[in-house]
This record gives C-alpha cells, structure tokens and sequence, in this order.
C-alpha cells in the first residue's frame, strides 16, 4: 500500500471516527448520569438527517439553516423522549427503563417508517462540500471529509467548556456522581437531566446530518448501526467520560476502516468487528480506557 | 410424581386441549391454523427467555442469535440432499452438511442443541458482566452470528437464505413441542435449581455467600434457554417454510421480550397468557394497515402502522403495569377455585 493511499485512509477513518465521537458523547453523558443505555439515541441520529432532508427538499431551505433547524427539532425531540418515558422510572430498577429505552426506539424507527416512508431517498450535498481538495501531493480528499472532523473537534470544544466551565456543567458532573447529595444541594437536578439529553441528541442529529453527507442517503433504520457502534466505542473509551468517548469514537473508525483496507477479504465481516471489539474491552477492561471504577454496594 | 387435584387437572386440561388441536385441522380455516401454531412457537421462545430473564435475571438480548442457529441447523439437517444441491447456487454446500438428512423431530433436537452449544461459548465470557452491559454483550453476539450467516455461504447460502423447507410443524407438532417446552421449565423453576436461580435473580451476592456456583448455575439456565430457543427457532423455520439471515434482526428479540414483559417477569403462564395475547394483537392489528370503509369515510390504511400501536403497547405496559399480566404468580387451579368459590359466596 502506497503512503498516499495510506494518508487516504487515515482520512476516511478520521471522519467516520468523528462521526462515531459525536454519538457516544450522548451515550456516555446519558449513561454517566442515569446509568442508563439510551436505545434511542441512535434514532435521534436519523431523526435529525431527515429534517435536513426535508428542510432542504420540502420548504426550499439552504442547507445550512436547515442543518440548524435539525438540531433544534432534534433536542427538543431528545427532551421530550427523556420527559414521557424516562422520567417516571427513575426510581424503578434501571432494566425497566432500559425496556423502555427499547420501546422509544421502536416507536421512533416505525413512526419513521409511517411518515417518511419506508423507502431511502437520497440527500443534497451542497456543492462546496463536495468538491474534491489536494491536500498535498496526491492525496485528493473531498472537502467533506475534512469538514467532519473540523466541525466535530469545534462541537467537542464547546461542550467541553459547557462542562467545564459552566454551572449546568458542574452540576451534571455532580449528578453523575451522586444524585441524592445533588439534589439536597438545591440543584433542579430534572432540568439538568434534560439538559444533558437535549445537548446528547444535538450532537446525535448533528452527526446524523454529516452522516447523511457522506452516505448520501436516508432511511427510518440508517440509526441503528451508528447508534449500537457508538454505545461500543463509548465502552471502549470509558463510560461516563466524554474524553473517552471521543478517543473511543476515533480508534472505532480507525479500527473498522484499516482493517478493511489491509484485509479487503474482511470486508463482509465489517460490522461484527465493532462487536468482538466490545466482547475484548468487557472482558479486559471493563471500565474502558478512560473510565472510573464503579465500587459495587453491598 | 404425587397426584394431586390440580395435576389431575393438568393432565386433563393438556389432553382435552390436544384433542381439540387434533380434530381442528379439519374446521379451522388455513388462517386460523398459522396463527394458532405461530402462538405455540411465542409461546416456546417467550417460556425459554423468561428462563433467562424473567426467573434468573440475565438481561439477555442475544435471543435472534439463537433462534437463528436453532432455524438454520435444523434446515440444514432436514432439507433433502438433492434439494441443497440445487439451492446453494452461489457456493456448493460443504460436506457434512451437504449428507446430512434426518426425520423431523431429530432435525428440531439437533436446533435446539446447537443453539445450545453456541450459548455456551458466549455465556463463559460474557456471563461475567452484569445486567445492562450483559444485554449489550449478548446483543452483540447475536448480531455476529447474523454477520456469520450472511458470510458462511458454502454452510448458510449467504444471504438468499433457504427456502422450501418442508412443513413439518402441523398444529399438534408445535402443540406437542410447546407442552414439552412448559413441562420441562415447570419442573426446572419449581424444583431446588428453580430456587437456586431466583435465589441469583433477586441477590447474587448472597447467593454466591451462601455457597452456590452462582457462574455455573447462569451457564447453565443460559443454556438451557437457549436450547428451548432454538427448538422454537427450528419450529418457526419449518412453519415459515423459508429463512434468511435478515429475519432475525433485532426485531425478533424484542418481540419476545415483549411477550414475556407484558406475561410478567418469572410466571411461566404469564409467558403463554403474554404470548398468546401479542400474537393476537399483531394480527388484528393487521386490520388498521388496511383501508377501512366507516360508511360516510373512507380511511386509507396506513402501512406499518402496526409497529407504532405495538411501541406504544410496551410502552405503556413498562410505564404503567411494569409486572405485566401475572407479575411473578403463576395462574394455578388451587387460585381458579379460590377465586371462584370467592364469587360465588
């Protein structure tokens, strides 16, 4: 293999990297905090593409501002979800709300199919993104291919300092590690829980978005894959840090697109990869490679 | 076996049953018959992951996995050998499936066994993890056994997957495997290894103080499920006549934990009442895809509508009823009479 193509396809895991960061920041932030697996989140993914879509195909909207409508309808879809059908198990044993983590996505992906339709249909790429970019000598990129990390990495960026360096922040780095002292310190611990969904599912819809860039079509199912690979790279990372995620997401593209690339006979296999990932991190290191371990009560 | 009133009962209750099923055939409609045998097969696939679940606390995902292995090993043992010559176009079959045919009963057993064998493999690794990283894990086998199957074309025929295999599951053949299924659950749970799982279900810690192999005692109820999934599996194969590898997506697991959470968690006949009813309720369902004439309007039927209603059903049940039907009681003729000579006084 050439260094050029080599470089081709560090760029492409990159992107599918980023793509998979984006997602399991919302896993983890929902987790860290809730203990929960939110199922639905992959479908806020798919949700949010096909805004997009119809912002762009239906009301004639630039591609941009519906980008940005998307991510609004998808927060506010993200809160929702979190208000009908997570709220009111909080205190009931978590395999309930996980069950009903299950039931959102189903409900989500078959609303889908009765809207939307069942049928995938292509996407508009806005012609600046699609453009083909020589980055140095012959490695040709489309310019979407750095435009995902970019964006990615200024997303990561502004959430980092939310968490850090905001008092909603600070209080979700509370409740993440007690919940009842949070909540006798005067925290409206219920709005920051929806707070932290509607910042997850922005980020979820934002990345459906490039997804349906780079993949350039949309359908009721395209969140599945995505959202359980996520989850995967959240583990990987360390559940409950977004740092972790992010470098989870990154090593998960690389992961899946080198071995395709050295091992072409592979590439049917491409998808179980994610999961004997998962299979090794559980049984080696469970708390992943940035996580805290969680002492178990007696 | 000691024979009291409501063994009796039991007994009498299967036969009559039975022999209903029997004389069926010949006035039920085709319709009526592939509903009613869909039932059993729920019913069997519900009864073995509540064997997990519901009675040893596994949060197991990986259901479809092992449904699918129990599906394909039987077809592969059951189809005629001309016939896997013809259909395997893509890669001639490899050898000792290619030889292989059996009678039916042998064909379901060999099913459920290999589901069984492939259960053991996951469950040593990952029964180690606890509740909602285990259901992520066994997702996640589920889903390379999929990936498997798509791929091991010379064993599995890719993703064409297999079709006309023969019809075996008659009424009274699945009637028969599901009353097998329940009879031996019912001995399993109520016996001192029934005590010993829900003992790791509701405490494991304790469970483990006490003594017991809590690892071996998850392995082994693993197994066992996913033995009565896999016969279920090799049931539904020969009730649908044809399989593919994109059958047994998730879709299928969550099905039957639908079953078994609207049952109600650790009641065996909360699984069959959880089990019978949904498949009802999917059927008739099929009503509102389709136009409906009110009279003065005319409603267009809304394809996949069905999903949205069957969502929102769990939804709710896990939001307001989250011990479904039967909670962890079982229904049992000493609380029939009970509740009857409590109506009549």
């Amino acid at each position: 293999m050439s260094l050029d193509m080599f470089l081709q396809h560090c760029f492409n895991a990159l992107t599918l990297g980023s793509l998979y960061a984006l997602i399991a920041i919302g896993y983890t932030m929902v987790y860290g905090i809730l203990r929960l697996i939110n199922f639905a989140h992959g479908d806020i993914l798919m949700v949010g593409a096909y805004f997009v879509f119809f912002g762009t195909f239906a009301f004639g909207w630039p591609w941009g501002i519906a980008a940005i409508m998307a991510i609004a309808g998808a927060s506010l879809l993200g809160v929702v979800m979190e208000r009908v059908a997570y709220r009111p198990l909080r205190d009931a044993p978590r395999i309930s709300a996980l069950i009903s983590a299950i039931a959102v996505s189903f409900f989500i992906e078959s609303l889908a199919v009765v809207v939307f339709t069942g049928q995938p249909r292509p996407v508009l790429q806005p012609e600046w993104l699609v453009s083909e970019w020589q980055v140095w000598g012959g490695v040709r990129i489309l310019r979407l291919t750095a435009f995902v990390p970019a964006m990615t990495a200024v997303l990561v960026g502004i959430l980092l300092y939310i968490v850090y360096r905001t008092k909603p922040g600070l209080a979700m780095r509370a409740i993440s590690k007690d919940i009842e002292t949070t909540r006798l310190l005067g925290v409206r611990v219920d709005n920051i829980i929806a707070f932290t969904f509607c910042i997850g599912s922005a980020l979820a819809a934002a990345s459906g978005i490039m997804w349906a860039l780079r993949y350039p079509q949309v359908h009721p199912y395209m969140g599945i894959m995505p959202g359980l690979k996520a989850f995967i790279a959240a583990v990987f990372g360390g559940i409950g840090s977004i740092q972790g995620a992010v470098i989870g997401g990154v090593a998960l593209g690389f992961v899946e697109i080198m071995t395709v690339a050295f091992m072409p006979e592979l590439s049917g296999y491409r998808d179980a990869f994610a999961f004997v990932l998962l299979v090794l991190v559980l049984l080696f290191k469970p708390t992943g490679l940035l996580g805290e371990r969680m002492e178990e009560k007696i | 076996m000691r024979l009291n009133r409501g063994a009796i009962l039991n007994i009498a209750a299967m036969f009559l049953l039975g022999c209903l099923l029997w004389q069926a055939e010949s006035f039920l409609g085709d319709y009526q018959i592939y509903i009613g045998k869909l039932i059993f097969i729920n019913i069997i696939l519900a009864l073995s992951l509540n064997l997990i679940y519901g009675f040893t606390g596994l949060f197991s995902l990986g259901h479809a996995g092992f449904i699918a292995v129990g599906a394909y090993v039987s077809a592969l043992c059951i189809l005629a050998p001309e016939q896997k010559e013809m259909m395997w176009i893509l890669e001639p079959i490899i050898w000792p499936f290619s030889e292989l045919f059996t009678p039916f009963w042998a064909s379901v057993l060999a099913g459920g066994v290999a589901a069984a064998i492939f259960a053991f493999f996951i469950a040593v690794p990952v029964l180690r993890l606890g509740d909602d990283y285990l259901g992520i894990a066994t997702l996640g086998f589920a889903e390379i056994i999929r990936v498997l199957i798509v791929n091991a074309t010379a064993v599995t025929n890719g993703s064409l997957g297999i079709k006309g295999i023969p019809s075996h599951a008659t009424l009274l053949a699945c009637y028969g495997w599901a009353l097998f299924t329940l009879i031996v659950l019912a001995r399993l749970v109520f016996s001192n290894f029934g005590n010993v799982l829900r003992c790791i279900r509701d405490n494991e810690i304790a469970a483990s103080v006490m003594g017991i192999n809590v690892f071996r005692y998850k392995v082994l109820s693993f197994c066992i499920g996913a033995f009565f999934a896999g016969v279920g599996g090799a049931l539904l194969g020969s009730h649908l006549s044809t399989i593919d590898p994109k059958m047994f997506n998730f879709l299928l697991t969550f099905n039957v934990l639908m079953f078994v959470v609207a049952g109600g968690l650790g009641s065996l006949t909360g699984s069959i009442l959880g089990a019978t009813v949904i498949t009802i309720l999917l059927e008739w369902l099929r009503a509102i895809e389709e136009p409906m004439n009110l009279g003065f309007v005319e409603l267009p039927g809304i394809p996949g509508m069905r999903m949205v209603v069957f969502s929102l059903v769990l939804l709710a049940i896990i939001l307001y009823r989250r011990e479904g039907i039967m909670g962890t009681r079982e229904l049992t003729w000493t609380r029939i009479f009970a509740f009857l000579r409590r109506h009549k006084a």
